[in-house]
């Protein structure tokens, strides 16, 4: 098979086997493409795509950015600091402009679960989820994928860790979604009151002793603390969340056999993950960061040529 | 689809491309600077065989790549044909050499175009000269091979079939019908 | 003068204990005659053959917009949606803006519906400006018209001021209408927590933020012996909350929305704005729960929570989208189709849970159909078919998630007031 099934990314949740693992095949290439003098190919000349970002993130634009200059696609940066957005437009009044100048693909950041839905089935573009609220975020999902499987080998039988605040999480739910349809063994680890509810019918073991969760798995995904919003809310302190959840070379060195250090930034040094294991031989944070351009411009390209 | 007729069995197709490599080493005055890209995935094959056999005559070992130019395709690119993508791989620097690109059919000389622009992307070869086993004809790019294993006259409802033992467990070439 | 004869409808009429094919005779507006048989020269002659006469329909929970929000829906457009709909009477919470927390307000109401087919009441707030600090001028609201009290919008959360409400609500013999609903627990929900929220990765509302609520309500109605009525149950909790008070014996009864007895939280999949109301659809055993709640007699009442919006305010991201659906037009279809056709009532006790028991509730009196009395009747066709669209609705919002379903029990006009409204 060498088409994706859907039109549009929009999250992980029911999207097949097979379209995954051409999405991943696929990266191959990409990351080929982006060793070469010329990090440039002319796939996508003569498309436009926009970035339209509701919610600030510069890493994630930037790797969507590079990712269609990569393909030669035109590229619009919409943001809503620059945007008609702060003087009151709607998300419709934005679909119906999107509409009108024939844009053909969207990547799309919202801080509302379900934006995305939203101008998909009120546009005629494209579109590709770029973090929707606390829902989804499947190309980071892919591309902790793809990292696993390139420093691993294999998703099959691979058990991954997520672990931090679950519940505010999308990357967390897309890697979930992802991982459980790979095959891999997934499980979630961080305080129970940021715990999403019945996480377990989605496939995930649920821990709340970290060192127990180290023990058992072969890659952990550690999340990162909003620092700003749940100190004091959900539980105590920075302090005691990186005392109970933080990853730190201790807690890795003593654990039988090594694991996978990702997570998907930006890094709270000292709170979540400590500087010497995000540093470390075991991360493969920096990796992820390629990954992730070679992982946007497999999705691009597998979007943005398909036949109708 | 039974083939309209076999044109060359196996012992023709060693003796082409013994003399494809004669023609490369003749027209280039040796082995020296020379590399062959093969354009996935029959052109690889293709480009292993002949890249052998050179190293047979010469003595050398001559750098083999691959080259997949779906992303450099203009059918892509209008949505007519979503092709899976495969990696390139051409481990070695290609300035200043002189590539020998290998494929095995050469048809409206599209493929050949895309593999032109991105061989471009991965430096500045001295020269490029392209190897074929079978010229078709129906061209529609200003583009003809250096080295031609042999020229078979074809309807557009033909279709040339490269036999390689690496994928088909035999070598030969056939026309067959598409019609 | 103008004479009706209704001929061959069904009359289901609890109050004289009435189940048969009846012809009623209205001469200017008030009941001439009830029998098997009428002739009657002069008369216009509704054919009603194979439907139903009951008792005129109250729903004793809408949002009619007006004052200040009459873009969604005016007292006009409300009342002719609620006629519509088969309603002879309706409840409008106080949610205004103003809130209904003055005389003034609520007699106003009163004032501009008077003409109307439909009597609509209003329910005048519990606290001032619904803040759920001082209590609103509760005598004189009463004393303006309002059948009950009620913050709805908003729960009146301190414990204190809710004994103080009920105490004092006593004296008038009305009930006070809970918004149950502890608003720490709802803070920034748009959906039921669940199975649900956690794929759509919706902030939650738990069903405990309900279940809290109603159960210490009840603590309290039976400490003060307070008149006490939950607005939209939707829990399994609530319901076993109700039920055990009822077993108890205390002045506790509930309403529930016909969306909460037919959709649960998996039909918020795909982000339609118009599955957002609060409460919010709950899970597929909560749905069961209310039907079965409805069969054993614990929820008393069918209500709408008729909210309207317009389209601008509606189609927006989820989260930012208002609560509320429209529901008049659309809650006999649905209560027939979801309970009658399903064996969990009979019509003659779904004419008791949107007629009988919510006029009760309100202590408005009761309507006999037998001659002498003024005619107040809702007619309805119990088995036709009809597919829902809400371009043809008469309330100026369209905000329904019930757009495109084929109901089975359709309203087809009502009589009240001295005035007929026949809708086919």
């Amino acid at each position: 098979m060498s088409q994706l099934s859907t039109n549009h990314l929009l999250g992980l949740d029911g999207v097949p086997r097979e379209d995954i693992e051409l999405i991943l095949n696929s990266t191959d290439t990409f990351l080929e493409v982006l060793e070469r003098p010329v990090k440039k190919v002319p796939t996508l000349q003569g498309k436009t795509v926009v970035n339209l970002f509701f919610e600030n993130s510069t890493r994630t634009r930037i790797s969507f950015e590079l990712a269609e200059r990569r393909l030669s696609a035109d590229v619009v940066n919409f943001s809503a600091s620059t945007s008609s957005v702060s003087k009151g437009e709607t998300l419709l009044d934005t679909a119906r402009n999107i509409e009108a100048m024939k844009v053909d693909m969207v990547v799309m950041r919202h801080a509302a679960a379900g934006a995305c839905e939203f101008l998909r089935t009120r546009c005629t573009s494209r579109f590709i989820n770029a973090g929707d609220g606390s829902h989804e975020h499947p190309t980071q999902a892919l591309l902790d994928m793809y990292t696993i499987r390139k420093s691993l080998g294999t998703l099959e039988g691979v058990n991954v860790c997520i672990i931090g605040d679950i519940a505010h999480s999308r990357v967390a739910l897309s890697n979930i979604f992802g991982l459980v349809t790979m095959g891999a063994n997934v499980a979630v680890c961080g305080p129970p009151s940021l715990m999403p509810r019945h996480i377990e019918k989605l496939g995930a073991r649920v821990f709340t002793n970290v060192d127990e969760a180290l023990g058992w798995c072969d890659a952990i995904n550690v999340l990162r603390i909003q620092l700003e919003r749940q100190a004091g809310a959900s539980f105590p302190s920075l302090r005691e969340y990186r005392n109970t959840f933080g990853i730190t070379v201790e807690r890795l060195d003593g654990l039988a056999k090594p694991v996978l250090v990702l997570h998907p930034g930006p890094i709270n040094r000292g709170v979540e993950i400590d500087s010497e294991v995000a540093d470390g031989a075991a991360a493969v944070i920096l990796p992820q960061v390629t990954n992730g351009v070679a992982v946007r411009m497999a999705v691009l390209y597998l979007l943005g040529t398909k036949t109708e | 689809m039974p083939p309209l007729q076999h044109i060359i069995d196996d012992i023709g197709f060693d003796r082409m491309i013994s003399r494809l490599a004669h023609e490369i080493l003749e027209r280039n005055h040796g082995s020296a600077g020379l590399v062959v890209i093969g354009l996935r995935t029959r052109g690889e094959f293709v480009a292993r065989r002949l890249a052998q056999r050179i190293t047979d005559i010469e003595q050398t070992v001559l750098p083999v790549g691959v080259l997949d130019v779906t992303l450099y395709r203009d059918d892509v690119r209008q949505h007519l044909r979503q092709p899976e993508v495969h990696a390139s791989s051409i481990p070695f620097d290609i300035s200043d050499m002189h590539i020998i690109l290998v494929d095995d059919v050469l048809f409206t000389g599209r493929t050949v175009r895309s593999a032109l622009d991105a061989l471009i992307d991965f430096g500045r070869p001295k020269t490029i000269q392209l190897a074929v086993l079978v010229d078709r004809g129906h061209r529609e790019l200003p583009i003809r091979a250096d080295f031609t294993g042999k020229t078979i006259p074809t309807t557009r409802g033909q279709e040339i079939r490269v036999k390689l033992r690496e994928v088909d467990g035999e070598d030969g070439i056939d026309l067959i019908s598409t019609e | 003068m103008s004479t009706y004869l209704f001929k061959n409808g069904h009359l289901l009429d609890p109050v004289t204990g009435t189940d048969g094919v009846r012809d009623i005779l209205v001469v200017d507006g008030t009941i001439s005659e009830v029998r098997e048989s009428i002739a009657a020269a002069n008369a216009e002659v509704i054919d009603l053959a194979g439907a139903v006469v009951a008792p005129g329909f109250c729903d004793m929970h809408v949002h009619f917009r007006e004052p200040g929000q009459e873009h969604k829906e005016s007292l006009a457009s409300g009342a002719l949606a609620a006629a519509a709909g088969g309603f002879t009477a309706v409840a409008c919470m106080p949610n205004t803006k103003p809130a209904i927390d003055t005389a003034e307000t609520a007699m106003s109401i009163r004032q501009k519906s008077a003409h109307f087919p439909v009597d609509v009441h209003p329910i005048g707030a519990v606290t001032k400006g619904r803040e759920g600090k001082e209590l609103a001028p509760m005598a004189e609201l009463h004393a303006a018209g309002a059948v009950a009290f009620s913050d709805d919008g908003s729960c009146v959360h301190d414990t204190k001021l809710l004994r103080i409400a009920l105490e004092y609500a006593s004296m008038f013999d009305v009930p006070l209408i809970q918004h149950a609903e502890d608003p720490f627990l709802f803070a920034g929900g748009a959906m039921n927590e669940g199975y649900m929220s956690t794929v759509l990765g919706l902030p939650g509302i738990p069903r405990l933020a309900e279940d809290v609520i109603v159960s210490r309500d009840i603590a309290v109605a039976e400490y003060v012996d307070g008149n006490y009525h939950v607005a939209h149950v939707s829990t399994y909790g609530a319901v076993q909350a109700v039920r055990a008070a009822k077993e108890k014996g205390l002045k506790v009864t509930c309403e529930v929305t016909p969306h909460h007895f037919s959709l649960n939280d998996e039909h918020v999949r795909g982000y339609d704005t118009n599955t957002k109301m609060n409460p919010p659809l709950r899970t597929r055993d909560d749905v069961v729960a209310m039907k079965e709640a409805l069969r054993d007699g614990v929820i008393d009442a069918i209500a709408t929570d008729h909210a309207p919006h317009a389209i601008f305010e509606k189609e927006v991201e989820y989260v930012y989208a208002p609560f509320g659906i429209v529901g008049l037009e659309t809650a006999i279809g649905i209560a027939v189709t979801e309970l009658v056709e399903t064996g969990y009532l009979t019509l003659w006790e779904l004419v008791e849970k949107m007629s009988t028991n919510p006029r009760r509730i309100l202590r408005l009196p009761e309507i006999r159909v037998e001659p002498g009395a003024q005619a107040n009747l809702t007619f309805f066709h119990p088995t036709r078919e009809w597919q829902v669209d809400v371009a043809q609705f008469r309330s100026r919002s369209k905000n329904s998630p019930f757009h495109g379903a084929v109901l089975r029990g359709r309203p087809l006009g009502i009589f009240n007031k001295h005035q007929f409204v026949w809708m086919l």
